[in-house]
């Protein structure tokens, strides 16, 4: 398993050519999480395998492990997204990422600093004023007005009142829910609930914002519009983001990359698009074939050299997806012109792959 | 039933040690019954051994009480002092609301400031009432108040307020703080949960003596009873209450950088709010039901014009103290649950809004005051239009006694020599050994060979430490009970489950029967039936009877609606509903709330003492007279342990049985 999702790992950075350089800001190597009776015996079945007991190892001693040897990098401003199902061990990766979970073993590094290797009081400070979290059922507190609630975490860190409640009044507007700040959290819906979950989360500016699952408990219409307003809200601040979600499409409508988890491994990493053309196996195949391609494809992948002395009917930039310039290019007599940011000429997409792809999600 | 039978058939290696495992235990049972003729020590526990365990704990009260030191201060000085920190409180508020206070102003002249008067705190409990609950519950403040004035209760009422005011903050808080602890490490909850279990089931009496031994008489020592007695369950609740805590909020909580303080008090304790009311709510209640029994320790007030008028046989005087306690009691219940309500309900809906409450309340008792200390001959009700009932009370009982005796007695009379008296020979004449060696095989089979020592074990030690024919007095008395309140308590709840108007109506009813203190059952039973097995048999029922109404009524409700439709769709009548569908169906929740009446039983058991048992609980009763602790544990720990005896079986059995059902 492991070998497998290095080629992916590897492929995932390629199309970074004219996006701004990036840097790591969460990273993770070798991380285990293991339940069962002792700890420190799954570590030693952990050193005692090189690093990757089989299943069979752990389970004879009575152990199951939900995150084996994950291995991610997380870069400053993108949306990551990891998906699975239930039981794939998405949940309790996020949290040995946040340290909610002490990992069995691994390193993780946050901003250039071994979380691991920090002391409780450190931790702290770090998730004070660098992380803020979103939970799938809201985890908002019920004696709090809404108000209270986004001031919360500002007040712990001895924020006086009103400076407080001033901030938190800014990012209730933020998520559109002003007017109901003297609200009871029982007198809103679910949506509103997660809209109030948001702004806490932001309210003290952290850097990484991991959300667990925070739209799964809404109903799909409702779920559709907060995946929208996140997009919006991502656009304006830019924060480093972990995104939980067992839901694919969500997945593919909001992740800059994605990482697939099955029973605990990471199967494959990369962009949607990546997932859907390089399938690294079954699994992730089986996932993404349900995916109208046009949605994920980018002229990248379609374009194919230019033809020499060509005449284009337009210009489209290389991460554009096909579904946006779909209708341009079947209504245009020839083909369409792929330029970089800087305008170099990469390539073109002709009239006939536009087609094949449109047929193809049909 | 189907269940087991379909089990045996699957596993049909199965059948034969079970069967022959209980063919075994009955042949020992009459072996050891014909034995018990001949082998004294099969027959009479006594003849083995009697190990002197009361003797040792009297002793070692003794010496906490008159030798052990710390160095600096003796334990006499700590408990001293306990003692004196609680009076300062009590002093207060008996000084507000009883007895006023006289200010010495040098020389001979003194101001002597009366204490709050009635209509102040009329005025203030009634505004209260009406912001939190409306209308209704005011009328029900108006009510009661103004019974205790109109028929002379109201001071001994301000007596027991006073100690209640002082026992439930302590013990809400000594509550809490213990189940803080206990949430917090793993070790510490395992530690404490035996030990409530055993101060739960322990009767209130058994904590007295060593109580009295170690505090002395007087209103401190039976406040200080009341709080060991209702604190225990405040700290189940916050175990519970906190446990109950999403992991997703506890997980936010770290998110959010809180240090192990804030995760307490801005977290946890808040958002647990709701059910740690719920323990506030017990702790209330049962200072209060403690109320007659901490005046057996010197508590002044209602409980002691209860307990003195009964030991008269004053049933008049009684039933009115009585009375006033009981309002009481459901005043301050219904005000606690109306202010959690009120504290749930969001800001909108409330009443008296942009009103300071607190500012109101203060302002009504200071102006009123003054009233009152400038116009004394206001503030104290005159004595000329105060009401007395007695006599029309004690008339009555005198008239029931002349023209309904011969019918009463003869009810009584037929129960008593067709139904109790054999009983209790039979129980009598059980050896000891077959009882505990058929207690032995019943919880091995139920919860494994754990189980069956423990229970042995139990009653092994009540055997062992000359309590037995006692013992089988107690369990007689209370078996006989119990299961009359579970037939009337399962009637009721059958009833009770056919509409939510029925429901509704049994709820209202057992809710106020669980208000009542334990004993003011005994006065009207002992007006109708004077002393007795008998008597203590009927106000055990009536007691006891609550919780297997409830239990029965919530287990045939909670039946999901689907499968009660299966059960019609396969053309089940009504009847076979019943028998085929619901009761089995609800038959682990039912147990569960016989499980409980036979721990109520046992707590009323204790008490009828007073109304001439000869049982465990007449054993405890004496202890208290006569100040000896250890007689007063080792009896107190033997009803105890018939409870827990009864409640690890019949929890086995319900888990067994859920099990089965795969239903949690």
């Amino acid at each position: 398993m492991n070998d497998v999702s290095q080629p992916a790992d590897a492929a995932a950075p390629a199309p970074a050519s004219d996006d701004p350089v990036r840097e790591t800001k969460l990273s993770c190597r070798g991380l285990w999480k293991v339940f069962g009776a002792d700890e420190a015996q799954a570590k030693d079945v952990i050193r005692q395998n090189g690093g990757a007991p089989g299943r069979e190892a752990l389970e004879e001693q009575g152990l199951t492990a939900a995150v084996r040897d994950a291995n991610i990098e997380v870069q400053t401003g993108e949306i990551f997204v990891i998906m699975g199902l239930s039981g794939s061990g998405k949940s309790t990766l996020i949290r040995c990422l946040s340290l909610l979970l002490q990992p069995t073993s691994g390193e993780l590094i946050f901003d250039g600093r071994d979380l691991l290797g920090c002391t409780d009081d450190e931790l702290i400070e770090i998730r004070r004023h660098k992380m803020g979290m979103v939970f799938q059922h809201f985890a908002l507190l019920p004696h709090l007005t809404v108000l209270g609630n986004v001031a919360f975490p500002l007040e712990i860190q001895g924020i006086p009142r009103a400076e407080a409640e001033e901030r938190a009044a800014r990012m209730i507007e933020l998520v559109g829910l002003d007017g109901r700040e003297r609200d009871y959290p029982s007198g809103l819906s679910g949506g509103q609930q997660q809209r109030v979950g948001i702004a806490r989360s932001l309210a003290t500016e952290p850097e990484l914002w991991l959300l667990d699952e925070p739209f799964s408990a809404l109903d799909p219409l409702i779920r559709r519009e907060m995946q929208d307003e996140f997009l919006k809200l991502q656009k304006m601040l830019n924060k480093t983001i972990v995104f939980i979600t067992h839901d694919f499409d969500e997945a593919i409508r909001l992740a800059d990359r994605i990482a697939i988890m099955h029973s605990g491994d990471i199967v494959q990493v990369g962009t949607p698009e990546d997932l859907v053309v390089r399938p690294v196996d079954d699994y992730v195949r089986e996932f993404t074939s349900d995916v109208s391609r046009a949605k994920v494809l980018s002229a990248r992948t379609l374009m194919r050299p230019a033809d020499e002395g060509a005449t284009f009917a337009g210009d489209i930039a290389p991460n554009a997806r096909v579904i946006d310039f779909a209708a341009q290019a079947v209504e245009a007599a020839q083909p369409l012109a792929v330029r970089s940011r800087s305008g170099q000429l990469l390539g073109q997409v002709d009239r006939e792959a536009v087609i094949r792809v449109l047929a193809e999600a049909q | 039933m189907s269940l087991t039978d379909s089990d045996t058939r699957t596993l049909p290696t199965g059948i034969a040690p079970i069967r022959i495992v209980w063919v075994a235990t009955l042949a020992a049972l009459v072996l050891l019954w014909m034995l018990a003729q001949n082998v004294e020590w099969i027959a009479d526990p006594e003849s083995v051994v009697t190990i002197p365990l009361a003797g040792w704990i009297s002793d070692a009260v003794k010496w906490l009480a008159n030798d052990l030191t710390f160095g600096l201060f003796t334990f006499k000085d700590l408990t001293r002092a306990l003692a004196w920190l609680l009076e300062i409180p009590l002093t207060v508020f008996i000084t507000l609301l009883s007895s006023g206070a006289e200010i010495p102003l040098g020389g001979e002249s003194s101001l002597t400031l009366p204490p709050i008067p009635w209509f102040s705190i009329l005025l203030a409990v009634t505004w209260l009432c009406w912001v939190w609950g409306g209308r209704r519950l005011l009328l029900l403040a108006a009510a009661s108040l103004v019974y205790l004035v109109v028929f002379g209760q109201w001071e001994s009422a301000m007596v027991t307020l006073s100690s209640i005011l002082v026992a439930v903050p302590v013990g809400v808080a000594g509550g809490m703080a213990l189940g803080i602890w206990a949430y917090r490490s793993e070790r510490v909850s395992r530690g404490l949960t035996p030990v409530l279990d055993l101060m739960q089931t322990v009767p209130i009496f058994a904590y007295l003596v060593p109580v009295l031994v170690l505090f002395g008489f007087g209103p401190v020592s039976a406040m200080i009873a009341t709080v060991i007695y209702a604190m225990p369950p405040m700290v189940r609740v916050t175990m519970m209450a906190l446990r109950g805590v999403s992991p997703e909020l506890l997980e936010f909580g770290r998110m959010a950088g809180c240090t192990r303080r804030q995760m307490l008090w801005r977290i946890l304790l808040p958002s647990a709010r709701p059910s740690l009311m719920i323990g506030v709510n017990q702790v209330i209640m049962l200072s209060l039901n403690m109320v007659i029994i901490a005046s057996m320790i010197g508590a002044g007030g209602l409980g002691y014009d209860v307990l003195a008028s009964l030991r008269r046989l004053e049933i008049g005087d009684g039933l009115q103290a009585g009375l006033a306690i009981t309002l009481l009691a459901i005043l301050i219940d219904r005000m606690s649950q109306a202010y959690i309500a009120y504290r749930e309900s969001p800001t909108a809906t409330r009443r008296a809004q942009g009103v300071n409450n607190w500012a109101m309340i203060g302002g009504l008792v200071l102006v009123s005051y003054v009233v009152g200390f400038v116009f004394p001959s206001l503030s104290t009700y005159p004595e000329a239009l105060t009401l007395d009932t007695s006599p029309f009370w004690d008339e009555l009982v005198r008239l029931i006694n002349v023209h309904l005796y011969t019918y009463l007695d003869a009810v009584k009379n037929t129960l008593l020599i067709y139904l109790l008296v054999p009983v209790k020979r039979f129980m009598l004449d059980v050896p000891w050994l077959a009882v505990t060696l058929l207690l032995g095989v019943v919880g091995w089979r139920l919860g494994g060979l754990r189980m069956a020592l423990v229970v042995a074990a139990m009653a092994a030690f009540i055997a062992l430490t000359g309590n037995w024919q006692k013992a089988m007095v107690s369990v007689y008395l209370c078996g006989i009970s119990v299961i009359i309140a579970s037939l009337i308590g399962i009637g009721w709840g059958l009833i009770a489950a056919r509409s939510e108007r029925a429901y509704k109506i049994a709820v209202t009813s057992v809710d106020t029967l669980q208000t009542l203190p334990s004993f003011v059952y005994l006065i009207p039973v002992v007006m109708l039936f004077q002393v007795g097995d008998f008597s203590a048999m009927i106000a055990i029922v009536l007691y006891a009877l609550a919780p297997a109404v409830r239990y029965t009524a919530h287990g045939l409700r909670r039946i999901p609606s689907e499968t009660l439709e299966a059960g019609r769709m396969s053309g089940c009548r009504p009847r076979q509903m019943l028998w085929r569908v619901r009761l089995p169906l609800a038959l682990p929740e039912i147990a569960l709330g016989v499980n409980q009446t036979i721990m109520m039983a046992l707590s009323m058991l204790v008490i009828t003492a007073l109304v001439g048992t000869s049982d465990l609980g007449q054993e405890v009763y004496i202890a208290l007279t006569r100040s000896s602790v250890g007689h007063g544990i080792v009896a107190g720990v033997c009803v105890a342990f018939i409870g827990m005896i009864a409640d690890r079986l019949i929890t086995a059995w319900v888990a067994r049985r859920k099990k089965q059902f795969r239903i949690n």
